[in-house]
This record gives C-alpha cells, sequence and structure tokens, in this order.
C-alpha cells in the first residue's frame, strides 16, 4: 500500500524528517507516536502533497506509483485521506455540499459521473448513524463553530464517505471524550478492510486500546526510531521518551 | 508557498469572458457626439411627446453646467463623451406583433445568452424584457401579466401607452439633476423597463430584464421605473452582458422604485457586464444611480446584487424610508478580478419613524484590482427609532489587490440604533489544502469557498438567479487560487 525510502524533508532549509523509512500493507493499522515537534504531523503533509516541503531525498510509493509528482488533490483521488491534527473551517460551505463536491471531484477524476443525489444523501445517513453523529451536523459549515471533538469527529464522517484505501489520522483522538473516543475508534474499525489501510498518529495509549495497531513506529527527531508491536506503546506510556532518547 | 498561491490565483482569475461575441444585425444610429440635437434625434426617433422632449432637454441642459463626480475610489482614463454614440438600435422594420418577426440574430443573442423569449416554451415562470443596446426588443408574459392589471412593458411603449404614471414617477425618486450620470442618462435613455404593480397584486411571476450591449462605440442609457401600488409585491430580476471590446464603453443607467403603503419590491441584479482583458484593457465602465423610495408606511425595498462585471463599478443602490416602519435591505457581493475597480454600496435614508436598514455588503477582490464599500446611513431628526445594522465583509485572494471600506454614518436623533461591523480576511493556505486534501481541484475549492463566504447573500437571491450567480461567481475568479 504505501512504502517510504528514506525520506528526507526540510522547511525552509531546515532538516525536519532525516530518512524515513515505512512500509504500511493492506489491511493494517500502524500507529506513530512521539513527543512534540518531532515531524508526525510534517510527515503526513508530506504523504498528503501538502506543498511548502522540500524533499531533498527518498520517495514515497503508494500503491506501487511514486506520489512525490502528484498534487495533493491527485494523491486524495488515488485514495489517500488525511484526518487533520487542527481541521480548517470554510464559512459558509455546508458539510453536504462539501463532501457531494468532494465526492464528485474524485469521481470525476475516475470518469465517472457525479453521485446521484439519492445514492449520496443514503450514503450521508448511513455514515451519520455509524459514526453517532447529529443530525444537524451535516448542514452546518464545515467545522465552523464545532467544538473540538465535533471537528474531529467529523473528519472521521467525511473518510467514512471518502472510503480512502490510505487514511492518515493526526490525532483524531486529542480532544475526543470517552464516548467520543468509543465512537470514533469503532467507527475506524468498521472502516477496517482488508484492501485498505490506517496510520493513527497518536500521543495516548488509550486510543491504541481500542484501534488495535499491528504495528507500533516511534518517531524521534525526524526519524523512526524503534517500531514494535502494540505493547511498544504500553512501555511508552511507562517510561516515557527519555527511554528511547537513551536506547538510541 | 506564498508564490504558488500566488501563481494559482492567477490562473483562477484569469478565464475568459464567455459572454464575449456581438451579434451582427443592422443598426439605426445616431451620430457620434451629444448635443441639443442628438437628445432631439433619440426623442423623434421614439416618437415621443413634447412633455418627454422637455424633460430630456432639461437634463440636457443642466447635465452641461455639471462635471463628474471625483470622489469615487477609481482611475481611468478621460471620458470622451463627444466620441460616443448615444443611440443604437436594431432596425425594425415594422412593429412586431409576435416573436416570428424578431431578427432571427436577436433571437440567437439571447439564445447564447440563456434567455428564453419564447413564452411557449417559458416553462419557468418569469417574463422577461430584453433590452439590447437600449431598446427593448420583446417582453414576453404581457398577456398573462395584465390579466392582473399588472403592467411590464418597455419604457418607449409605457410612455406612449401610459403616460401619466410615467410623468407622475419617472424622476421622482432620482431627480435628472441628481448626479453627473443621471443627468447624463435622462437627457439620452433610449429605453429600459417599466412596470406597475396595482393595489393589492402580488405579481405571480418573477420580472426580469436582460440588457445587452451590441453595438461598438456605443452607451448604454436605460432607465428602469417601478412602481408598486399599496399592498403589491413584485420580484424584479436584471441582468447584463456585452461583448468584448478593446475600447471602454459607457453604461449609465437609472433604477427608480416606488412601494407604496405596505408594498414590497425585490431587486436582484447579476451584473455581468463585459469586465475587459487581463491587462486591464476594454470593459465596460458602468455608472449607474439605482434609488428606490418607501413612501408608504410598512413598505419594503430590497436590492440584492452580485456584481461581477464591468471594467469600473460606481453604484450605490439606495432606498429613502419615508414612510413609518417602511425597512431597506441591501445584499451585494461584488468581485473584482485583475485590474476591475469596483466602488459600490448603499445608501439608507431614514426619514419616517421606526424604520428599519440591513446593509450585508461581500466583496471579493483578487488580481491587481480594487473593491471598495461606500456607504451612507443617515437618520434624521424626526426619524424616532430607526435601526441599522451594516456588515460589510472583504476577502482577498493573493496580495496584489485592495479592499477599502467608507461607511459614512449621520444620525441625529439619539433614539436611532446604528451598528456597523466590518471584516478582512483572506483565502488561507489551510482551507485550500483541506480542501485539496479531499480531492478538490484549487478552482473548484475556490468556488466553494468563496460561495460559502456569500451565502448571507445569495440565499436572498430567486431561485432561477442563484444558480446561475453561483457559478459566475466561481468563473470570474478562476485563475486566482492557491
Ligand atoms: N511551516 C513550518 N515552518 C517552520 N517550521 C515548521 C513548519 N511546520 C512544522 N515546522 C517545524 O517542524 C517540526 C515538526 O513539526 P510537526 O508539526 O511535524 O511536529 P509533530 O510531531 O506533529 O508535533 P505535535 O505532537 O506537537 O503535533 C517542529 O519543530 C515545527 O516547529
Ligand atoms: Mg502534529
Amino acid at each position: 500500500m504505501l512504502s517510504i525510502r528514506n525520506l528526507k524533508v526540510s522547511i525552509k532549509g531546515k532538516e525536519i524528517l532525516k530518512g524515513i523509512n515505512l512500509d504500511v500493507n493492506a489491511g493494517e493499522v500502524h500507529a506513530i507516536m512521539g513527543p512534540n515537534g518531532t515531524g508526525k504531523s510534517t510527515l503526513a503533509y508530506v504523504i498528503a502533497g501538502r506543498e511548502g516541503y522540500e524533499v531533498t531525498e527518498g520517495e514515497i510509493i503508494f500503491k506501487g506509483r511514486n506520489i512525490l509528482d502528484l498534487s495533493a488533490e491527485e494523491r486524495a483521488c488515488e485514495g489517500l485521506f488525511l484526518g487533520f491534527q487542527y481541521p480548517v473551517e470554510i464559512p459558509g460551505v455546508s458539510i453536504t455540499n462539501f463532501l457531494r463536491t468532494a465526492i464528485n471531484e474524485q469521481r470525476k477524476y475516475k470518469g465517472l459521473d457525479p453521485v446521484p443525489a439519492v445514492e449520496f444523501l443514503a450514503k450521508m445517513e448511513e455514515k451519520k448513524q455509524l459514526l453517532e453523529l447529529q443530525e444537524k451536523l451535516a448542514s452546518r459549515s464545515v467545522n465552523e463553530g464545532f467544538s473540538g471533538g465535533e471537528k474531529k469527529k467529523n473528519e472521521i464522517f467525511q473518510m467514512a464517505m471518502l472510503e480512502p484505501s490510505l487514511a492518515i489520522l493526526d490525532e483524531t483522538d486529542s480532544g475526543l471524550d470517552i464516548d467520543a473516543l468509543r465512537i470514533v475508534a469503532t467507527g475506524v474499525n468498521k472502516l477496517r478492510r482488508p484492501d485498505n489501510a490506517t496510520i493513527v498518529i497518536t500521543h495516548y495509549q488509550r486510543l491504541l486500546e481500542y484501534i488495535i495497531p499491528d504495528v507500533v513506529h516511534v518517531l524521534f527527531d525526524g526519524r523512526i526510531v524503534k517500531s514494535g508491536g502494540k505493547e511498544l506503546a504500553l512501555l511508552l506510556e511507562e517510561k516515557g521518551y527519555e527511554w528511547i532518547r537513551s536506547e538510541s | 508557498m506564498e508564490k504558488n498561491q500566488n501563481n494559482i490565483l492567477e490562473e483562477v482569475t484569469n478565464s475568459d469572458y464567455k459572454y464575449g461575441f456581438h451579434t451582427n444585425i443592422e443598426m439605426d444610429l445616431a451620430a457620434v457626439g451629444l448635443s441639443e440635437d442628438t437628445v432631439r434625434f433619440i426623442s423623434a426617433k421614439k416618437n415621443e411627446p413634447d412633455w418627454m422632449l422637455e424633460f430630456r432637454l432639461t437634463s440636457y441642459r443642466h447635465w452641461l453646467t455639471l462635471t463628474e463626480p471625483k470622489w469615487a475610489h477609481i482611475h481611468h482614463p478621460a471620458i470622451k463623451y463627444q466620441d460616443i454614440i448615444y443611440y443604437a438600435a436594431p432596425k425594425r422594420k415594422k412593429e412586431l406583433a409576435s416573436l416570428d418577426e424578431v431578427d432571427p440574430e436577436l433571437l440567437d443573442t439571447f439564445k447564447k445568452l440563456g434567455i428564453s423569449l419564447d413564452e411557449q416554451k417559458k416553462l419557468s415562470g418569469v417574463a422577461v424584457d430584453a433590452v439590447i443596446d437600449s431598446v427593448s426588443v420583446k417582453t414576453t408574459f404581457t398577456d398573462t401579466l395584465s390579466k392582473y392589471g399588472v403592467i411590464f412593458c418597455s419604457f418607449s411603449d409605457a410612455v406612449q401607452n401610459h403616460p401619466d404614471l410615467v410623468k407622475q414617477y419617472m424622476g421622482s425618486v432620482v431627480p435628472s439633476n441628481d448626479n453627473f450620470f443621471a443627468a447624463l442618462n435622462s437627457a439620452v435613455f433610449s429605453d429600459g423597463s417599466f412596470c406597475y404593480i396595482p393595489k393589492g397584486v402580488r405579481c405571480p411571476v418573477e420580472l426580469s430584464t436582460y440588457f445587452r450591449i451590441n453595438a461598438a462605440n456605443t452607451g448604454q442609457f436605460e432607465r428602469t421605473l417601478i412602481i408598486a401600488d399599496e399592498g403589491a409585491y413584485v420580484s424584479y430580476m436584471e441582468g447584463c452582458t456585452a461583448p468584448m471590446r478593446d475600447e471602454n464603453q459607457l453604461h449609465a443607467a437609472i433604477v427608480e422604485i416606488v412601494a407604496m403603503k405596505d408594498a414590497e419590491v425585490k431587486y436582484s441584479t447579476v451584473q455581468n457586464w463585459y469586465p475587459g482583458n487581463k491587462k486591464g484593457e476594454g470593459g465596460i465602465y458602468n455608472f449607474v444611480t439605482k434609488r428606490g423610495i418607501c413612501k408608504g408606511s410598512h413598505s419594503k425595498i430590497s436590492w440584492t446584487q452580485v456584481e461581477t462585471g464591468s471594467a469600473i463599478t460606481w453604484k450605490y443602490p439606495s432606498v429613502v424610508l419615508m414612510g413609518d416602519n417602511s425597512i431597506g435591505e441591501f445584499y451585494s457581493v461584488a468581485v473584482t478580478n485583475n485590474f476591475q475597480q469596483a466602488d459600490t454600496g448603499s445608501k439608507m435614508i431614514h426619514l419616517g419613524k421606526n424604520t428599519k436598514s440591513t446593509i450585508i455588503s461581500k466583496g471579493i477582490s483578487a488580481g491587481q484590482s480594487n473593491n471598495s464599500y461606500r456607504g451612507l446611513v443617515k437618520v434624521i431628526k424626526r426619524a424616532e427609532n430607526a435601526r441599522n445594522f451594516s456588515q460589510c465583509d472583504s476577502l482577498l485572494l493573493g496580495d496584489k489587490c485592495g479592499a477599502h471600506t467608507f461607511p459614512y454614518i449621520k444620525a441625529e436623533n439619539h433614539t436611532s440604533i446604528i451598528e456597523h461591523e466590518a471584516t478582512t480576511s483572506k483565502i488561507s493556505d489551510d482551507q485550500l489544502f483541506y480542501c485539496k486534501q479531499r480531492g478538490i481541484s484549487s478552482e473548484s475549492a475556490i468556488g466553494l469557498i468563496v460561495n460559502g463566504y456569500a451565502k448571507e447573500v445569495l440565499m436572498h437571491l430567486p431561485m432561477e438567479f442563484a444558480v446561475e450567480a453561483q457559478k459566475l461567481l466561481a468563473i470570474s475568479l478562476e485563475g486566482s487560487v492557491g
């Protein structure tokens, strides 16, 4: 699904990612943990194709193809989804309108006709229930005036609607209360299929009790310094990142 | 990132004007230039009664004493009033009895504009008056409307057939000496639309006028007069397009609205005159005076405008709130791109008690354009409990454009409550990336964000217009995203 080779990325001349190697197969869930400012979001953005990052070395292979030359929207249409750490507000644009536009643009990319209204609305209904979303949320403007938790739920809702092959969820768990966390995690689990994969970026072991990862990686100062099973998350929680520092 | 945003902004702001064709129709033209003879020529062409000629001549003589207003935040080379042709009309062989007799070229023009003049095929229930180069070529639905006593016809026809109404109301809202451009229009206007809704009648269909400039070197000076008698209601829509030409063309219109007691008039405009090319060459100079008077108590006038065209826009649709408890509204989206300049806003003049006005203005600037809001809220001494709420927002795309706000408030009665809010925002890289990450292209993203931003205004447009306006907003900003 995703294979990252020796990825080095700088922002304004400063190297942030210093040679990342990462392999994610279809059907897997990977967790990336690591202290603040080590480059987790940067990695997510670079995979998603955000501009302003200088890739100085390495490659990102997604579904067998180097995607570094693709624009962000092309990568999205190829099946890449990023759940944002800080979702932005788009005033006046309803979630319904936003999602219909997104789905239709993705369909256009694939040479398909726009989604029929009935089909689209039925899908909205289904996914709203899956995530126990409030009825009126979908008619509100994208993230405008949403609480922190509502924004995160909305990210997962969009993921559910867009059905990506690879979803990267950047701290989707932060800001969620226990119930919301359970709902979001259940949502992610229900959307899990043998042909898709998920990368969750998180600071908390707690999320990984709900979404069981196949592999846990520790990102430290621009490198993945440790990878292991889900027990690695427990160890981290117990010993803190100082332990990694001394190990590496 | 910054640089890239500007590149995309340029792309989005660089789409082509799709109404830029012109039609080869035989034209009846006045000689170039303006004099008393021109005024007489126009009046004679239209077979006007003496009082009308007098009105024109008085206006013309007054115009000679005036100079162009200089206070607007716009710049342009001097307009050469003697180089303009003041009358251009598609040649008519005879009176038109049915649509079959309309010049096929002309019908074709309107087909290209997406306007059907064919009553049988007209399903949406919109009555249309089509004005090309200031002459009304066809008004649809006249028969249906006359059943309700609604008069909807060309201004020229109204002069002939309803002289008393025209005499009574023409110039009563915008006097011919109101300003330079109003005086000019009053002297040389060639046609426009006239509409009268009798007492207690809710006009059963939307009334609509399409204005089209076609001939070269001509000015378009149309005049619209709408009268809603006691308890009447009408929704009126105006659309405008013009061919692409290298030279600037002058458009100086007047719209007057009179709302009697309990009457309501909703006036919607989608202005898409040719804006000039990417280098700022050509385009329409749009100097328009639009004003309504809420004459009776509990009357209401709303202006909704989507302004995407014209090289220069100079217009301030206003409401004089004379009747007690009357309401004035102004909802505006003005888009400027490339080298366009817009100086637009509204005046709300509170004369009556408990009068209320709302101004919502959304400016969107891209390219190297300049977009100004200019507004006046005035409350006179005896206007107890007047209320105004104004909100003026500016959205900037790129860093070479300008947005300005000039709100003026004159309150002479201490019981009045006047609120003014203003914001300036940009489409952020974060917003664009968010959209793109969902698979939405930059261009669609801009369209989406801009339409969201303008939603509060667009929702006041009649359905038929709203869809068109949304597309237009996206198109006129094409090439300007990041
Ligand atoms: N646009 C930018 N300009 C300058 N520096 C940046 C930019 N974006 C990120 N950085 C820097 O890159 C480093 C990595 O940031 P990143 O957001 O990837 O960290 P993170 O691991 O996601 O942290 P957190 O756990 O706090 O979310 C930080 O030092 C940050 O300040
Ligand atoms: Mg982060």
